[in-house]
């Protein structure tokens, strides 16, 4: 029988698996997914820009965003200040880019760690149950309905401004709404056969459930480290706009914008708020994307 | 020769508690187990039939303690005839028992990990009972993916990327990892299509033959435990309504409710006609249990005494061999 050209092609497949140079790429579905997601990748890559940017402020700008120089006060943007300068004559691009670091790391640096403790209290709570189970669910209840804005008052009235506090209260009023999505996820998975199994082994609670459970509950959680990254973000720029953030001498997205309580300063002098502004929104929109994408990547009911 | 237990149950009861109201008290039990007195012999395979809610996968998984028993005693007697009361045991001094008695369960789709390997998800167990060298702990899962008919390679595969029979074996593979003596199947075929069913028994057949091992095979499909089992125990809300050799269930019922069970096999014969015994109504809530016979509203053969006295297992003869059964109307002689 003659051959087709259909068999000739599967005949070329054939001979390359037998040469083993038949490279199958194992990307994983769920990264090739959040490729294939625009808003995501694009997401993702003014998300790096903005992080790296900042990292490496130093090298991207001359100036200190301290230091005060008042020969060069409110100037409007040109070559030599890209945003221009403020009231006391700061670079406010350096500012902005130096205020970055402090507002991802605040932002970033909280949503992990409240991850952290949700995730390290839900998981054995939720796979146990019991009192243990029911106890720190109520503590939890209380923090969540707790104001956050009072605590930051309150904490700030006694021991004052600092960066450590806002973090603190970030983490304490941020931890319960990720125990509950870990508790969830494992009062639904800790009914499935192969826990079963290991318990049947007789392995320790502790192995079965962060080792064995953890990772497949962890999907739900990623995306919501992002989008609570965002939140974070903002708060800490609404609570700085308020002068109630992070002490006002360290730049930090939110201290900027502080500027714009002057009515003066928002109806004359557009660069002192505006691109600060701009660059917060594009930030947080970009993670609100990038969890959007993880979101959609990590579920495995949404194909294609 | 004579027959040696390997577990013993006695009296077990499994009761959940209901709970409702604001302040979650405890308004009454479901009886899922109701008083179970079973003993399973080394070396056979036992069947455990009943409808669904009555109590036959609670009871597989009291035996290995996945849900702890509210009463009664499982021993568990070694082969040196050394016995030991399970249920009292503390958690860790169940460790070298957890080695004797494992599980193989019916959905194949979660009863493996999806974010491990086969290997990863496998190998913690056998660290835990002191196979430490890496080498080691692939060579026996290996083999025994082999055993199963499976290619060693596979073991570092996920199991999305298996069919439904094949991860049915990695489950089978992964109850003799620790070389059991007792592996409780819970309904370990009927997820699996109807040829793979097949295959599927027979491999556990041939590694009962070459492991020497035990089963206790739960299910509720009479025709499946025909095929298979030397001795049959059929459950009914609870409870133990009729036990003994698997042949003289089907020739010799004696309970009514198994012999409804029985008429619902169909047969592959076009000119037999089976009389099939219709059982109206729903299996009585195991919360309150009727009164009597907990069989008797939906008994056809009901007479009065079923309705206030609760019968229990009697030891019959049929065949010269024992038969147990739990009837008022049965009119053989009850032998002590």
């Amino acid at each position: 029988m003659a051959k087709t050209s259909l068999d000739r092609k599967f005949d070329q497949i054939k001979k390359r698996e037998e040469e083993k140079s038949f490279s199958i790429k194992k990307r994983s579905r769920i990264v090739s997914k959040f490729l294939n997601n625009r808003l995501a990748v694009v997401g993702l890559i003014i998300f790096t820009i903005i992080i790296l940017a900042s990292l490496f402020a130093p090298l991207l700008s001359p100036y200190d965003p301290m230091r005060v120089d008042l020969r060069s006060m409110r100037q409007a943007p040109s070559f030599d200040h890209w945003f221009g300068t403020d009231s006391t004559g700061r670079d406010v691009f350096t500012r902005v880019l130096f205020g970055g670091r402090v507002s991802i790391f605040i932002g970033l640096g909280s949503a992990i760690l409240s991850a952290v403790v949700g995730i390290a209290v839900g998981c054995y709570a939720g796979y146990k149950g019991g009192w243990i189970d029911v106890i720190a669910l109520r503590v939890s209840e209380i923090f969540m309905s707790f104001p956050q804005i009072i605590l930051v008052l309150l904490l700030v009235s006694i021991t004052g401004q600092s960066l450590f506090n806002l973090m603190a209260i970030f983490i304490l009023t941020g931890w319960g709404g990720m125990y509950r999505l870990a508790r969830a996820r494992m009062l639904s998975l800790r009914e499935e056969e192969y826990v079963q199994a290991l318990r049947s082994f007789g392995l320790s609670t502790f192995t079965i459930c962060y080792k064995h459970m953890l990772p497949n509950a962890l999907s739900p959680i990623m995306v919501n480290i992002t989008l609570s990254t965002a939140m974070f973000i903002l708060t800490e720029a609404g609570l700085s706009f308020l002068g109630l953030g992070v002490p006002l001498n360290i730049p930090t997205w939110g201290n900027i914008l502080n500027v714009a309580q002057d009515i003066l300063i928002l109806q004359n002098y557009w660069w002192m708020w505006g691109p600060v502004g701009i660059v917060i929104s594009v930030f947080v929109l970009c993670v609100n994307f990038i969890g959007d994408g993880l979101r959609d990547s990590t579920d495995p009911s949404q194909q294609g | 020769m004579m027959k040696k237990e390997i577990l013993k149950l006695r009296d077990v009861k499994v009761y959940f508690p209901v709970k409702a109201g604001v302040f979650n008290r405890t308004v009454g039990h479901v009886m899922a187990v109701d008083g179970v007195d079973l003993d399973i012999y080394r070396g056979e395979v036992l069947g455990l039939a009943g409808e669904s809610g009555c109590g036959k996968t609670t009871l597989g998984k009291a035996i290995l303690r996945l849900v702890e028993p509210t009463n009664g005693e499982v021993t568990y007697v070694s082969k040196e005839d050394d016995e030991t009361e399970l249920t009292s045991l503390e958690k860790k001094d169940m460790d070298p028992f957890r080695k004797k008695l494992q599980i193989v369960f019916q959905d194949p789709h979660s009863s493996l990990n999806p974010s491990f390997t086969i290997f990863g998800s496998l190998q913690d167990p056998l660290k835990k009972f002191g196979v430490n060298s890496k080498e080691e702990r692939r060579k026996i899962i290996g083999d025994l993916l082999e055993a199963v008919n499976m290619r060693r390679e596979y073991m570092d595969r996920y199991p999305h990327e298996f069919s439904g029979g094949q991860r049915q074996r990695i489950g089978i593979v992964r109850a003799l990892c620790l070389d059991p003596e007792l592996i409780v199947c819970d309904e370990a075929v009927s997820a699996l299509d109807v040829s793979i069913q097949a295959q599927v028994l027979q491999l556990l057949m041939q590694l009962k033959k070459d492991n020497n091992l035990t089963y206790l095979f739960i299910t509720h499909d009479l025709s499946v435990t025909e095929y298979l089992c030397d001795r049959i125990a059929v459950m009914y809300l609870g409870r133990i309504v009729e036990l003994c050799d698997s042949e003289d269930l089907y020739k010799n019922t004696l309970h009514p409710y198994s012999e409804a069970l029985i008429s619902a096999i169909p047969v592959a014969d076009l000119d037999k006609k089976t009389k099939r015994i219709v059982l109206e109504g729903d299996v009585p809530s195991p919360v309150n249990p009727p009164k009597g016979c907990p069989f008797h509203p939906r008994c056809p053969k009901a007479k009065d005494i079923c309705k206030t006295e609760v019968p229990t297992l009697k030891k019959y003869s049929t065949n010269g061999n024992e038969h147990y059964a739990s009837c008022h109307l049965i009119d053989l002689p009850e032998i002590s």
